[in-house]
């Protein structure tokens, strides 16, 4: 029977949001590469292009279209697989064969659902199925009931006794859900938990909150056979969603006794489920055993409840193949095609099997990402519903070294263990939240005993004495002589030359030659799965204060590529394709990768990716310490900077200061391009204009700038990460205010601001590679939104709809001049904004190209680029940084002619996980992942794009448009369209006004929200399909507007904050209904 | 805080030498070094007397976590000579611990290092084999070395004899005897773990453990239905009594040995047995059922093995060790014989081989039924 398998169609996860990031990207790509191993035809669906997983070197056919049944459909006609893989796109994957299924288009086309069966997925999913299973196997579950109304849930409560937890069916990241203490609060999450889920069903369930949260990674095949991946510890007790908790592998409080019941307990529901291939099982453990005092005896086991079930690989999976060198994904995928355990090899050893289980031989720590660096005025706590972007992981020998890894490896800036948060001495608050574990530190540090400590978070005393023996060290480097003894405890526990030079107070340079003078270099271990019981293979190390050093020098000629840490806002997974392509194309030239990333999710760090990689922290310590290691004949190898997002290109300066060389642009290179003032002589030296403005450190200079070079202006701190803290201003007031909530920027960012002219105009993105001579651009991609929108989240558009002719010819002058001038070897990255003049006469005078910014370094649109127009950028930008001339490679074009298709890149939110975050566009980006519509016509492409983006408008229906006043001149022509597309219109007084007076009639609504009909009415009874909104200048969270997003945001309606934004959705709405699909290679050899 | 523990070094045979902390007792200790790759599962390990005579070594690096309790030791008290951790653990957490680790080894006066790169010597005896250490605070590489030469090798010890009960007792948990005993099984101790007893006697057994050295007439006047050979310590080849005992007994009870027991049995069928490498020491080895092809976890400690090299017609291989193809099981249908290489009460390790007993008390009905 597995022998008629011979194409299979793997569904991808889409776009990356809180709930499904790049975990899904690792296990998709595994798949795909374990799948053709088999000699099985792999063709794959996913919207999102930032993905290795839609490459065309990954899968055979590659479809970049919206994961819909209807779009899914027109792909099995076209290419009539055998199977089906849902099992590895996350939930979307698995909810996506389900409905497939559910319709009928799996039996209609004669598709069968390889590994887990719907029938064994249904049981998993449905709470009320899944719970009878657990009772027929005498498996504990929580009290629970299935709702589908407020009436159900209340009565359901009444039941069960408060506090009761509300999970939603079906959803992402636990969206929608909570603990709730009381009816008041039971019916708000109850009511949102209803409409968050895509059967409108909650889960009301006994709370079990202050329980241990243990999980199992759990492999099954065919045959029966049944393994334990391994099993994880949430430090943080229930009530923590377990992608918001801190984590540790494997468990360190449980006892063989309590392992081995959750064990044994994990592999009787993986069979009871039939599930073929990999699955997460989630246990709450009650802390304590009844003994009989009496008799001296155990009365009876301790109580534990199985508390989900996720029978498809999930982000846990992806933490425990990384935490202990199995490769869950891979092994399901062939366990899909009917092998078993054992007829598969350990390709770690190489000579064991993959029916074992993985010894650790040292300790794992994952530690969430959270985007509150960002959102500042977000909701920081943290409960059920995920908020994390992204995660950390950390190998050691000791919990303390590698929580403190981790810490070091969260990349917060200015933040180290040593942080104090609050310093104004408040009270700690121990409420579970982003900032917890800085609060907990504290809290040690000021004298609080780990007993209180556990009883004010419910951490298990050993992770508080854990945390405490971290604070005593402290206390003993700060009260004692450094000497080679203390040091290398300190160093063994996990602390940082950078916080040792902190507590010393002197320099961490001179941290780092005292060490080495007494000759506390780390060693570094390999991740083996058996805990060297075997000889292995496996080129994956961690960094240890040990005596045996495991990493030899690599001979070979080598290249150390720096990864791009965990998944935040504005760093996402397309850094990761940048670097795995980096070890890709070092390996073509002949050059050994060797990679350092920190981050679990991904595919660069699978350790069959690179030739070597290093699970690290991506700092300067601990990169020095590899670089140092990785001497070979007084040779030190070369580091790639310019693919890890900002993360990487920030060490530049750093590595060149001690004398590590760089490969591609030099620092010198880098730190021209990111730094104003010479940035600025060199583009007036060759006469490219930029936007007037200027380099501010208070108020008082702000505002001569602002006011000489006239309002609006942008104002944004130098060196950051995807537009943080970068506002549009209109007046002094608003630059006032800017000051006053940001003054702490002073203080962080090298004192310095930027204050710019805003130019309004089209907005367009190009990445260039150069040799230091000429340039390659792939294509140029213009955006939707004009420019004042972070260009993560815009919408844009390859080739180009409005550009002409001679502006293109500038661009590409501007992008060669620059290049050229400031000797970038590699890739850059600019943005151009075009200013048109209606006015004028002259063709020539009628538009003038302003450069907004340029980037020495890969960007977020590689990918897109490089996938629609098949030119592989990170490839051609690694063979030049090694010294090939571009007039030495096959392209011809500084500019490469327009495919004949359309390509639209458009933005994806997570805003409805993070509550009290303001979702308007504006120039700080706010989106967590991307998706590409790819098509024959503009409009086609743009709506494939907005439906995998959830923004396309359904044809019919009311509009609710809200517009600040500075847009009504400008919103006229959107009113029209929306007129002429059919559209209803409802408005709030001024702009009700508005389209009165355009001859359009408008149902008026009430602006402020103590009065109804308001916006949150319509939007409540679901009487508008979309809304359009734009911001005033003012934009206090509190403000009617703010509530009007939230609103429509955590209802999934539509929400346009850019008229630029609604005008193309509204335009491409109702044109195309009939979706053609082709693979991404027709598209590109077109 | 002080570091105020003070220095220890493990000698090893091959003369290498590393560095540590002493934990537990003070005093010097010799034995084979091994090392056990289970993650969780130290009270039991310490206590398990297959350990007689051996330096154990935790590949785990952090050991002590949860403390020690009354009611997860294998037998009365720490059975191996040493101890060797990564990380001790000295603020256990668990509501059953009533002891730290550190202080366990102390009450028992066994020495242990902690703060050593157990992965480092892991390797070395990966690479080199098993061979004999010091554990020592005296840190004279020459002296360390003459007395390792001078004592005694592993193979040689007689080991059996100094953790079999010299006195024959029967077991029964104290619970009020709301289980019917219906099987009288008699257990030659050569070791023998509790969790063999525990399990026997939650499925209705009746055991009557006897001391290693008892002869066949002994144990077959106890009547049983069925006899078990405990697993223990040391080298097979010096227990040809028993494996006489052992022939004496084929065909009139059905019979199940386990790790030692296994292997005695396997000579008494003609195989040969002989030293592993390194052995197995851990929760995670795979063992394939021959008869029905199924893959399990299993729970294993030992340091030899049955030679496959024999053709034996009147017993076949039942389970093989997939990591290394060595038998891991025996069985003969007429004669009523199981044996496994394996733990199947595991303590600590996977329970997914309890059901050997269950397996066992089957045959025992079967055998019974066919004699009446």
């Amino acid at each position: 029977m597995t022998q008629e398998i011979s194409k299979v169609l793997i569904i991808g996860s889409g776009p990356i949001v809180i709930g499904q990031a790049a975990e899904f990207d690792y296990a998709g790509t595994q798949a795909c590469k374990s799948l053709r191993e088999e000699g099985v035809e792999v063709v794959l669906v996913n919207s999102n292009p930032a993905t290795i997983m839609t490459d065309l070197d990954v899968a055979d056919k590659v479809y970049i279209e919206p994961l819909t049944p209807e779009i899914i459909e027109k792909i099995i006609i076209e290419e009539n697989p055998d199977g089906i893989l849902g099992t590895l796109g996350g939930q979307t994957g698995l909810n996506l064969v389900m409905e497939l299924d559910e319709l009928g288009i799996l039996t209609k086309h004669n598709v069968k659902v390889l590994g887990t069966s719907i029938t064994s997925i249904k049981m998993a999913e449905d709470r009320d199925e899944f719970r009878i299973l657990m009772n027929n196997l005498n498996e504990p579950v929580p009290k629970s009931f299935a709702c589908s109304s407020i009436k159900e849930v209340l009565n359901a409560a009444e039941e069960i006794g408060y506090p009761v937890v509300v999970r939603p069916a079906y959803t992402l990241g636990g969206s929608g859900g909570g603990v709730a203490k009381n009816q008041e609060m039971l019916e708000s999450i109850a009511d949102s938990g209803l409409k968050a889920s895509r059967v409108n069903q909650v889960l009301i369930e006994e709370s079990l909150v202050g329980w241990k949260e243990v999980e199992y990674e759990v492999m099954r095949d065919s045959f029966d056979n049944a393994i334990t991946i391994c099993n994880m510890e949430n430090i943080d007790p229930l009530g923590v969603h377990t992608g918001d908790s801190i984590v540790v592998a494997p468990s360190q409080t449980l006892t063989d006794k309590d392992y081995q019941l959750l064990r044994s307990a994990s592999l009787k529901i993986i069979r009871a489920l039939s599930i073929e291939g990999g699955c997460n099982i989630q246990f709450a453990l009650e802390p304590y055993w009844i003994t009989d005092p009496n008799r001296g005896e155990l009365i009876r086991k301790q109580r534990y409840y199985v508390i989900e079930v996720n029978p498809r690989v999930s982000r846990s999976s992806a933490l425990a193949s990384k935490a202990t060198g199995y490769p869950i994904a891979r092994i399901a995928a062939k366990i899909a095609l009917g092998k078993k355990l054992d007829e598969m090899t350990n390709v770690v050893t190489q000579k064991t099997t993959a029916a074992f289980e993985p010894a650790l031989d040292y300790c794992v720590v994952k530690i969430p990402r959270w985007p509150f660096d960002k959102f500042e005025f977000g909701d920081r706590t943290i409960g059920t519903q995920m908020k994390a972007t992204g995660e950390v992981m950390a190998i050691d020998r000791t919990f303390e070294a590698a929580f403190l890894k981790a810490l070091r490896s969260l990349d917060i800036k200015n933040q180290s263990q040593l942080s104090e948060l609050n310093e104004s001495g408040e009270s700690i608050d121990f409420n579970p939240s982003d900032s917890r574990i800085w609060g907990v530190m504290s809290a040690l540090r000021k004298g609080m005993s780990p007993n209180e400590l556990s009883k004010e978070t419910g951490f298990d005393p050993w992770f508080s004495n854990s945390f405490l023996k971290i604070i005593k060290m402290e206390k003993e480097l700060s009260s004692n002589s450094i000497n080679s003894d203390l040091l290398l405890r300190a160093k063994r526990m996990g602390f940082a030359d950078s916080d040792i030079s902190k507590i010393l107070k002197i320099s961490t340079e001179e941290v780092r030659n005292k060490r080495i003078k007494f000759g506390i270099i780390p060693t570094y271990k390999m991740v083996d799965t058996c805990a060297a019981e075997f000889e292995a293979f496996t080129p994956y190390f961690y960094s240890t204060y040990e005596t045996e050093n495991e990493a030899f020098p690599i001979h070979h000629d080598k290249v150390i590529v720096l990864g791009s840490g965990p998944i935040r806002i504005g760093q996402g997974i397309e850094f990761d394709y940048c670097s795995v392509h980096a070890a890709w194309a070092l390996n073509k030239i002949n050059k050994k990768s060797i990679m350092v990333n920190s981050n679990p999710e991904t595919v660069s760090t699978d350790f069959d990716t690179s030739e070597r990689l290093y699970f690290e922290p991506l700092d300067e310590e601990s990169i020095r310490n590899i670089i140092d290691n990785e001497i070979y004949e007084s040779n030190k190898p070369k580091s790639i900077v310019q693919f890890g997002g900002q993360t990487a290109i920030n060490l530049a300066t750093s590595l060149d200061d001690s004398s590590n060389p760089i490969m591609g642009s030099s620092a010198k290179t880098i730190d021209n391009a990111s730094d104003r003032v010479p940035f600025e002589k060199l583009t007036a030296s060759l006469k490219i204009p930029q936007p007037p403005g200027g380099e501010v450190s208070n108020i008082k200079e702000a505002v001569d700038v602002a006011n000489s070079i006239g309002f609006p202006v942008v104002v944004r701190p130098s060196y950051v990460l995807g537009g943080m803290s970068m506002e549009i201003l209109q007046n002094n007031k608003e630059l006032e205010r800017y000051f006053e909530s940001h003054s702490s920027l002073f203080e962080d960012f090298r004192g310095s601001l930027l204050v710019d002219s805003y130019i309004e105009g089209i907005e367009v993105e190009v990445d260039a590679v150069c040799d230091g001579r000429n340039i390659l651009i792939p294509g140029i991609m213009e955006h939707i939104e004009r420019a004042g929108v972070h260009s993560g989240d815009s919408i844009a558009v390859y080739p180009p709809i409005n550009l002409t002719k001679k502006e293109i010819e500038i661009i590409v002058k501007y992008t060669k001049d620059i290049g050229v001038a400031l000797g970038i070897k590699g890739l850059m990255n600019i943005q151009f904004v075009i200013k048109r003049f209606e006015t004028r006469v002259n063709q020539d005078q009628r538009s003038k190209v302003y450069i907004l910014e340029l980037n020495p370094r890969s960007s977020r649109t590689i990918p897109f680029i490089s996938k629609v127009t098949g030119v592989p950028m990170i490839d051609i930008a690694v063979k030049i940084m090694n010294g090939t001339l571009l007039s030495d490679l096959d392209y011809k074009h500084q500019l490469i002619p327009n495919k004949n298709f359309y390509a639209v890149k458009a933005p994806v939110f997570s805003m409805s996980k993070l509550t009290g975050v303001d979702t308007f566009l504006g120039p700080e980006m706010k989106s967590t992942g991307e998706v590409m519509g790819i098509d024959n016509n503009f409009q086609s492409a743009l709506s494939k794009a907005l439906i995998s983006s959830q923004l396309q408008l359904p044809r019919y229906g009311k509009l609710l448009l809200s517009i600040a006043d500075r847009d009504k001149k400008t919103s006229e022509k959107l009113i029209k369209l929306i007129n002429s597309k059919g559209y209803n219109f409802a408005a709030t007084p001024g702009t009700a006004d508005l389209i009165e007076s355009l001859g359009f009639p408008s149902e008026r609504i009430e602006k402020v929200l103590s009065r109804h009909p308001n916006a949150v009415d319509l939007i409540e009874d679901k009487s508008i399909i979309g809304v359009i909104n734009t911001v005033t200048g003012d934009r206090k969270t509190l403000q009617d507007g703010f509530q009007i997003r939230r609103i429509a945001t955590e209802r999934k309606i539509p929400c346009f904050t850019s008229l630029d934004t609604a005008y193309a959705a509204i335009d491409s709405s109702s044109t195309v209904t009939n979706f053609k699909v082709k693979s991404l290679e027709k598209f590109v050899n077109l | 805080m002080i570091e105020d523990k003070k220095k220890a070094y493990l000698f090893l045979d091959d003369g290498s030498v590393y560095h540590g902390k002493n934990i537990g007792s003070e005093k010097e200790s010799n034995g084979e070094v091994v090392f056990n790759t289970s993650m969780t599962g130290y009270q039991e390990m310490l206590t398990d007397p297959s350990y007689k005579g051996q330096i154990l070594i935790a590949t785990y690096p952090l050991i002590g976590n949860y403390g020690i309790n009354p009611y997860f030791s294998e037998s009365n008290n720490i059975q191996v000579s040493g101890f060797i951790v990564r990380s001790l653990c000295d603020f256990p957490s668990h509501n059953l611990s009533t002891l730290s680790l550190g202080d366990f080894l102390i009450d028992n006066n066994i020495p242990g290092i902690s703060d050593i790169d157990t992965r480092s010597i892991t390797k070395k005896i990966r690479s080199k084999g098993v061979m004999k250490g010091l554990i020592t605070l005296n840190n004279d590489e020459k002296r360390a070395l003459k007395i390792l030469k001078s004592t005694e090798n592993y193979d040689q010890k007689d080991l059996v004899s100094s953790v079999s009960t010299k006195t024959v007792y029967e077991y029964m948990s104290q619970k009020e005897d709301d289980v019917q005993r219906k099987f009288n099984i008699v257990l030659l101790d050569l070791g023998v773990k509790r969790n063999i007893l525990r399990i026997l006697d939650s499925k209705g057994c009746k055991i009557t453990v006897l001391p290693w050295n008892s002869s066949a007439k002994t144990i077959l006047g106890f009547n049983p239905d069925g006899i078990v050979f405990s697993p223990g310590p040391g080298d097979p080849s010096r227990l040809d009594d028993i494996v006489k005992v052992v022939k004496e007994i084929i065909g009139s009870v059905p019979i199940m040995g386990i790790c030692l027991g296994h292997q005695i049995i396997a000579r008494a069928f003609g195989f040969d047995t002989f030293k592993l490498h390194f052995g197995h020491r851990g929760g995670n080895q795979p063992v394939k059922d021959l008869m029905n092809g199924k893959v399990y976890p299993t729970a294993q400690n030992h340091g030899y093995a049955v030679k496959s090299d024999v053709l034996n017609r009147e017993i076949e291989v039942s389970h093989m060790n997939l990591n290394d193809q060595t038998i891991s099981g025996l069985i003969n249908k007429k004669d009523a014989v199981i044996t496994i290489q394996y733990h199947s009460e595991a303590s600590p390790g996977p329970q997914d081989s309890e059901y050997l007993f269950n397996e066992f008390i089957t045959i025992i009905k079967n055998f019974n039924k066919n004699k009446d």
